[in-house]
């Protein structure tokens, strides 16, 4: 029994290596959506371009416009006059606008017209600006420090989203891909009838895919240390442990799937559809779980990723270890044992 | 019963509405080829995935190998080769990859039962480093058969193994069965080409999920002889529609450049001639096609 398992993994490195496009998606998707990710999309604001009207200059005015324009995220892009303020944003010169009153001296008012075309960005520069150009003559001013990230740096939030995208992209679609294959190529049917065991077959589909999920679990940490200086602060012990039982969990889904459809097409479209929307959507990846409608906030429980990703945050970027982790691990661990001994049961040894 | 390679009693299986399988009792001896013969839906296929524990039946039973396929399929799994219908190997492993992969199936190596194979595997080894996606439809049947047997088998299930196959490597193909035959194996085939009849030991004609007769093809030939006539016609669609409607003419079915009239015993060659279109009447004796026409149209009235 022992042979014909060695030969089962070997047979599936052999379909691995030898169909150039899994290998693609497999190495090369983790390391394009970390740069992607890492370089080009971004949600930190940077250069936002602000221009100052104001009725008339005083002292005061042009020591809070140098203060402001020495400021790295804002670029401060000249004087304007108090009506040329729309004119100004529609035609895109500037973000925002700093209106000074012409009392400022006295009352210390002033209005930030912000284009709001896009929400993201038009809240990001009033918050700048809000915090540079705000008086700290109030009785009480709070003393904001953010721990953590205190650069608001976006990759610090997505390489956990996407160690929960990848995990299930590679893992499960690719696991339930390759046992579908089989059965549309008509191979399971003679597999079936050796005397090899049902478990065997499965475990076997598996082991090459955990492999490649370990080579992209590395090379994410590896980029996300070296390239995008995340600072991978917490136990190492607990992130693998963690998304190992990940890693598992979505072969198990795969595996899972496969014994729900006779193509793959159809595996594609469930792996791709079912699991990758609500791993974006609902795991807090991108839209955070408190602000979901209260229904929607009891399904995410049910989304792996959304166990996942947030201890991925715990350890890497909050620095913490085992014990802070230990309910989602829990919980992860309940569902990947839960999964496996459902997909097994359900993967016939027979014919449906 | 132990003598006995196959022995089946009433399975049935339905699909649905669809009866695939009607109270099927069949036996396969020892070391015989045992065709089973019909048309594309006879149910073939899904006797085939009954008797290699693929499938459950709905009712009967059965025992492979004096193994019963419900109490017992593992020890079948031991012991039977199989080669679907559908090609059924991976075509992205070479030829000898292919056949490594099988042998380790059954935890063997493919030096363990060489012989079995060899004088097939003879002609594939040119390509032994091909891609098995890139044979021919020949030479991917061979492989299949190879696989099927490289872990000596006691009984090989052979579904269709000459479907879309050219008519050389069909006749090359059961040759090969002939070879392996000798050494005492059974093997039960299933084909939907009447003229294979011939190179089977005993067949069983299937239509519908029925078995419609047992026997050797000699046997079953003589217990369905009946008068046969081969007419030629001027306008053979034509004439066709008049011979269905004479007198004494059970069925009459067009075969190639003639038309084969099944008729009752009182009508006579001349009787046939003189009906308007036909040219040329001659009596010749049923072959097997003739046979399984004629059960299949008594079967529908």
């Amino acid at each position: 029994m022992n042979r014909s398992f060695i030969a089962f993994v070997r047979k599936e490195v052999t379909h691995i290596v030898r169909d150039p496009r899994t290998m693609l998606i497999a190495l090369l998707i983790p390391v394009v959506q970390m740069i992607l990710f890492g370089f080009a999309i971004s949600t930190e604001l940077n250069d936002v371009e602000v221009v100052v009207a104001t009725p008339k200059m005083t002292p005061a005015i042009e020591s809070k416009v140098a203060q402001m324009a020495q400021n790295p995220y804002i670029t401060f892009r000249g004087y304007i006059t108090t009506d040329k303020v729309d004119h100004c944003l529609s035609s895109n010169e500037a973000l925002a606008v700093v209106v000074f009153s012409r009392d400022y001296d006295r009352n210390g008012k002033f209005q930030i017209v912000a284009d709001a075309s896009n929400t993201t960005t038009a809240q990001t520069a009033t918050g700048y600006l809000t915090n540079i150009l705000s008086e700290s003559k109030a009785a009480v001013a709070p003393n904001v420090r953010i721990l953590f990230n205190p650069q608001l740096k976006s990759s610090y939030n997505f390489v956990p989203g996407i160690m929960g995208l990848i995990f299930i992209l590679i893992c499960a679609m690719l696991t339930s891909v390759s046992i579908v294959r089989e059965k549309e190529t008509g191979t399971m049917e003679v597999l079936l009838v050796s005397p090899i065991r049902p478990v065997m077959i499965v475990v076997a589909k598996m082991i090459p895919y955990f492999a490649l999920a370990c080579i992209d679990l590395v090379s994410i940490l590896l980029i996300s240390r070296y390239a995008l200086d995340v600072p991978l602060s917490g136990s190492m012990t607990a992130l693998f442990a963690l998304s190992f039982v990940y890693i598992i969990l979505a072969l198990a889904l795969g595996l899972f799937v496969s014994t729900l459809v006779e193509s793959q097409m159809a595996a594609l479209l469930i792996s791709g559809m079912v699991f990758m929307m609500p791993v974006i959507m609902l795991s807090g990846m991108m839209f955070p779980i408190e602000n979901m409608p209260t229904v929607l906030q009891w399904v995410s429980n049910i989304v792996p990723a959304r166990w996942y990703i947030p201890a991925m945050r715990k350890i890497m970027i909050e620095g913490l270890g085992f014990g802070y982790v230990a309910k989602e691990g829990l919980v992860l661990t309940f569902m990947a044992v839960a999964l496996v001994a459902i997909s097994v049961k359900r993967f016939n040894n027979r014919l449906q | 019963m132990d003598s006995f390679a196959i022995h089946t009693e009433g399975i049935t299986k339905s699909f649905g509405a669809l009866k695939a399988l009607d109270s099927v009792s069949l036996d396969v001896a020892r070391g015989e080829i045992f065709g089973l013969i019909g048309p594309d839906g006879a149910g073939k296929t899904t006797l085939f995935r009954i008797l290699t524990t693929l499938m459950l039946p709905d009712e009967g039973r059965a025992e492979v190998c004096g193994f019963d396929i419900i109490g017992n399929p593992r020890a079948i799994r031991f012991r039977a080769g199989y080669m679907p219908g559908r090609f059924s190997l991976y075509p992205d492993l070479t030829v000898e990859e292919n056949l490594r992969f099988y042998a380790s199936l059954f935890g063997g190596r493919v030096s363990d039962n060489f012989g079995m194979v060899e004088p097939v595997y003879r002609q594939l080894e040119p390509f032994r480093n091909r891609r098995a996606g890139k044979l021919s439809g020949g030479m991917k049947q061979k492989l299949a058969l190879c696989c099927a047997l490289i872990h000596k088998p006691e009984i090989l299930f052979l579904d269709e193994p000459t479907t879309g196959v050219d008519a050389v490597s069909r006749s090359e193909f059961w040759d090969i069965l002939s070879g392996i035959k000798q050494g005492g194996m059974p093997i039960i085939v299933s084909t939907p080409y009447m003229d294979e009849a011939s190179r089977c030991d005993r067949i069983a004609l299937m239509n519908a999920g029925r078995i419609l007769e047992t026997g050797s093809l000699d046997e079953i030939l003589s217990r369905n002889d009946m008068p046969v006539y081969a007419v030629r016609g001027e306008n053979n669609y034509r004439t066709l529609q008049n011979l269905r409607h004479a007198a004494g003419v059970r069925d009459a079915v067009l075969f190639g450049e003639y038309i084969h009239v099944f008729a009752e015993e009182r009508l006579s060659a001349s009787v046939l001639a003189a009906v308007s279109g036909v040219a040329e009447v001659k009596g010749i004796s049923p072959n097997i096609e003739d046979v399984f026409i004629n059960i299949m149209g008594h079967g529908k009235k």
